[in-house]
């Protein structure tokens, strides 16, 4: 029956994922790094000052990323969330708890580097408006449903529940990034979208794009390590996990 | 190239705190996080070999 297609259910399972996730890791290390090193190279030697925010502006390379990447690690974590209710894989819900500490991570600092720049440019760490609002409550998602799954025993069950808090909690994501149009925030409006042309110098906007990809290289590779331990952890009793060369030494 | 000066570099203008403060707490979290994952893993080979070894044991 094999006619060139991929049979990706083959890699839906534990035993199969297992050690393909760890021959990929250390791959998307080297990426992390490749496009790290590129992207601090460009945001502080080659971007130009800002005439406006002088220095303060480079907090952009690490903000925009981290931002970018929480809302969207809560879109994967949700898809493999749908995807684990309506297959009942055991994989999509280890791959979804996997995915929360590092979408949590990147909230924090998401809200973090803004405290920051919001200082010397707003003059305020914090403002109850909707875009930091809104990624704050994106935040609380996060730890909710951290905390929901480790609250129940059966893994399982703890994913059933995860997944049903993550789908709920999806609605949050247009509102964010909506946010700066529908309501009149503080936050300044989107600086790169898809249909108009970025309003920014050249050099800063591959800076940010550099290290948002170095951010989407390392919360794989860091998702990829997470995932192994739960994998071990949930199937500690299956046969495969005992024939593992980790255990033979 | 925008610095005269290594002290240049780090005054960022006058933003030093708020520059380094971001990029500061980025690189730490950046480097435990991954630290933890692993350990996680290391953790859980460690608790199966110790299951395994026991068993064993209970089988002779």
């Amino acid at each position: 029956m094999s006619n060139g297609i991929i049979n990706w259910f083959k890699f839906s399972s534990p035993q199969t994922f297992y050690p393909l996730a760890g021959k990929m890791i250390p791959w998307f290390w080297a990426l992390t790094a490749i496009f790290g090193v590129a992207g601090l190279t460009i945001g502080f030697f080659v971007a130009p000052t800002d005439a406006q925010q002088g220095e303060g502006y480079r907090i952009i390379f690490v903000h925009v990323p981290a931002s970018w990447m929480s809302m969207f690690i809560y879109l994967v974590m949700a898809f493999w969330a749908a995807l684990g209710l309506g297959f009942n894989t055991r994989l999509s819900g280890m791959m979804a708890s996997a995915l929360a500490p590092t979408g949590a991570l990147m909230a924090f600092l998401s809200l973090w580097t803004g405290a920051l720049w919001g200082k010397p440019m707003w003059g305020t760490w914090w403002v109850w408006d909707a875009r930091l609002t809104s990624e704050l409550i994106l935040f609380f998602l996060y730890l909710g449903f951290i905390a929901l799954q480790s609250a129940i025993d059966d893994a399982r069950r703890a994913d059933k529940a995860g997944a049903v808090l993550a789908l709920v909690g999806v609605i949050n994501i247009p509102i964010i990034y909506f946010s700066v149009k529908w309501w009149n925030t503080l936050h300044q409006g989107a600086s790169v979208s898809l249909t108009k042309s970025p309003s920014m110098a050249q050099t800063m906007l591959w800076g940010m794009l550099l290290m948002a990809l170095a951010f989407w290289m390392y919360s794989i590779a860091v998702s990829l390590t997470r995932v192994r331990a739960i994998i071990l952890e949930r199937e500690r009793h299956a046969g495969w996990v005992e024939e593992l060369p980790e255990l033979k030494s | 190239m925008n610095w005269g000066s290594a002290s240049e570099f780090f005054a960022m203008g006058g933003h030093a705190l708020y520059v380094w403060g971001s990029f500061g707490a980025c690189a730490v979290l950046m480097i435990v996080e991954p630290i933890l994952a692993a350990r996680r893993r290391t953790t859980a080979l460690d608790e199966l070999r110790r299951e395994i070894r026991a068993r064993k044991e209970s089988n002779e």
